[in-house]
């Protein structure tokens, strides 16, 4: 288990490297400069200031140096600053804004698990029959339904006619004066719709999956076997299928955190939520590019650590990995 | 006539024919792609006229989606924002599929060194929340529905790649490739001859799904403002009129995101129905 997690960190590094490579290239590649941006607000600053701009955030050296400068700072966790005009260091306007983020994307992520799970299983055990039909009709519709379409019919329905649930930020005005209890309830009828729909976003996917791999293990022989020799069905679905039907589904976990925090973009704009999905949104329409490429390095890494948690999960889980056979 | 020769491409054929859901997928697609290639027969308007005495009107016979906060015909604007869905769904796919297939094939086929530092690159890859990445490229270019198309073909070519390869890997070791290298058939043509058809059906399937994939990606964009710019329509741009006038203006919101999801869900069918049609095994799976 040891040499396992020794060997899985050890590869971290080439991914950590390729990371910043891909992130410092897309955003170079780019036209146009962030000086330009700059200097466009104040018609006066004339080739000279643009110059010193241009020296002092490193732009005049070659894409190389820049890259060597930017890498030596990162590895420092020093991610430069914000070329907003607060001019705050980028680390310190993320670490703001993670907390929300990546609570709202936890928290989904095991409203989706709890939901799709059970769903995948019935449709499996039930296969077939109407109450399948039913769920892939569902799954199927899932798949197609555009978020950010979803949420503004939420929006509507819940927030403008019903207007059960606010519809915009996470706290109500005022609500800084309330007890803790009442700003935590404020809190929980603000994060409704958007945790509702970041765990809509991938439930179809999710109970698909898990209905076709508890359709391969229950065709297994070792499931015939325990039939066959009169375990109750209840046993055999959920003590002898489950535990292999889940295998699969762990590594599926890993990969469904790119997507989920990509999708904190789309349901952070609309709900108006100030997490790392609204910060980068922002940060890619004023060109903050200091920002820009470190919120791409640090959403890559948070996809790293939860492959890597999946695959320690996955190796827990599977003995012939645990025992170096994988 | 009844020694009806049954070749692999019929009975595939039949096999998709006989999936009712497939079926009604392809030819609400074909329905689709008639509607845009004859939008200005389909409806008298034009997408982009502004009426000012016919602004946000509600459905009604001579509109029958409503009309926009410019009078505009949304019916038309939705048929017209359809050609941008099909071209962004086709392009981008096409960019994905062509990069996918190359890198698996080298991956695959030479394995060793090369497999590994493609392979690394699509791990790489595939650690960037994609829409981060997307944004990040697209809002520092001029906004263009080519740039949104080649950027979503270049972030979604991994899972082409993965399939791929696993795909030569699974056919470099067969007698026929044997024989072809027997018979002194050169790297290239054992590639792109013998190995790159029979690889060719599992990417037709991501394909058609990927085509789904593109779409939402480009609504979203386009809602977000950052896709494909007004007045061109598409559904995705509608949409952000439709968030902004929400609540007078339901028929702004409703129908392009309607129109969205039943394109991709006949693309996830018939995506579905090609895997289905082409391993008989996995029938209902």
């Amino acid at each position: 288990m040891a040499n396992y997690l020794i060997k899985r960190i050890l590869m971290l590094i080439p991914l950590l490297l390729g990371i910043t490579l891909i992130t410092f290239t897309v955003i170079h590649l780019a036209p146009g400069e962030p000086v330009e941006m700059q200097t466009a607000m104040s018609p006066k600053a004339s080739a000279a200031s643009r110059a010193r701009l241009r020296e002092f955030y490193g732009l005049d050296k070659p894409l190389h140096v820049q890259y060597g400068m930017w890498l030596s700072n990162l590895s420092r966790l020093d991610f430069g600053r914000s070329f907003a005009p607060d001019n705050r260091p980028v680390l310190d306007k993320i670490k703001e804004r993670i907390p929300i983020t990546i609570s709202l994307n936890v928290i989904a992520l095991i409203l989706e698990f709890g939901l799709a799970l059970p769903i995948g299983i019935m449709a499996a055990v039930h296969r077939d029959t109407l109450l399948d039909r039913a769920i892939s009709v569902f799954v199927f519709v899932g798949f197609a339904v555009p978020t950010f379409w979803l949420a503004l019919l939420c929006m509507y329905l819940f927030g403008v006619k019903l207007s059960w649930l606010p519809i915009s930020g996470i706290h109500s005005l005022g609500s800084d004066q309330w007890s803790w209890w009442w700003r935590t309830l404020d809190l929980a009828r603000h994060l409704v719709l958007p945790i509702a729909i970041a765990t809509f976003g991938s439930l179809a996917g999710l109970s698909r999956y898990m209905r076709s791999t508890m359709i391969e293990v229950l065709s297994q022989d070792y499931i015939t076997t325990a039939r066959a020799k009169g375990v109750r069905e209840r046993v055999v679905i959920y003590r002898h299928a489950l535990k292999n039907a889940l295998l699969p589904v762990i590594t599926l976990l890993g990969f469904s955190l790119p997507a989920l925090i990509g999708g904190s973009v789309i349901f952070e704009t609309i709900f108006s939520i100030p997490g790392m999905g609204q910060l980068f949104y922002q940060g890619v329409m004023a060109r903050d590019y200091p920002l820009v490429m470190g919120i791409l390095v640090i959403g890559a890494c948070l996809t790293l650590i939860g492959n890597l948690l999946a695959d320690l999960c996955y190796a827990l889980a599977d003995p012939r990995i645990r025992h170096g056979r994988g | 006539m009844r020694d009806q020769v049954s070749s692999p491409y019929r009975e595939f054929w039949q096999r998709f024919a006989s999936n009712r859901f497939a079926t009604a997928g392809l030819v609400v697609i074909a329905v689709l792609f008639l509607l845009s290639v004859a939008a200005g027969l389909v409806t008298p308007y034009s997408p982009d006229t502004i009426d000012a005495w016919h602004v946000l009107l509600p459905p009604s016979g001579s509109h029958w989606f409503g009309t926009d906060e410019l009078g505009r015909d949304v019916f038309t604007r939705v048929v017209y924002g359809a050609r941008v869905s099909l071209k962004v769904g086709f392009v981008a796919v096409g960019i994905a599929v062509v990069i996918g297939t190359v890198i698996g094939l080298f991956a695959g086929f030479y394995g060793g060194w090369v497999d590994s530092v493609l392979m690394r690159l699509v791990d790489i890859m595939l650690c960037f929340p994609t829409f981060f990445l997307i944004l990040a490229v697209i809002a520092m270019l001029e906004p263009s529905i080519w740039y949104i198309m080649v950027i979503i073909g270049l972030t979604g070519w991994m899972g082409v790649a993965r399939l791929v390869r696993a795909e030569v890997l699974s056919l470099k070791s067969r007698d026929f490739i044997l024989a072809a290298r027997v018979l002194g058939a050169s790297d290239s043509r054992i590639i792109f001859r013998h190995i790159l058809p029979n690889a060719l059906s599992p990417v037709l399937v991501s394909a058609t799904l990927g085509v789904a994939g593109a779409i939402l990606t480009e609504s979203a964009l386009s809602f977000l403002g950052i896709g494909v710019q007004p007045p061109t329509p598409s559904w995705g741009n509608i949409l952000t009129s439709g968030k902004d006038y929400i609540e007078f203006a339901w028929w702004l919101s409703l129908f392009p995101g309607v129109a969205i999801l039943v394109t991709v869900l006949s693309y996830n069918l018939v995506g579905e129905g090609i895997r289905d049609a082409l391993d008989p095994r996995r029938q209902q799976g």
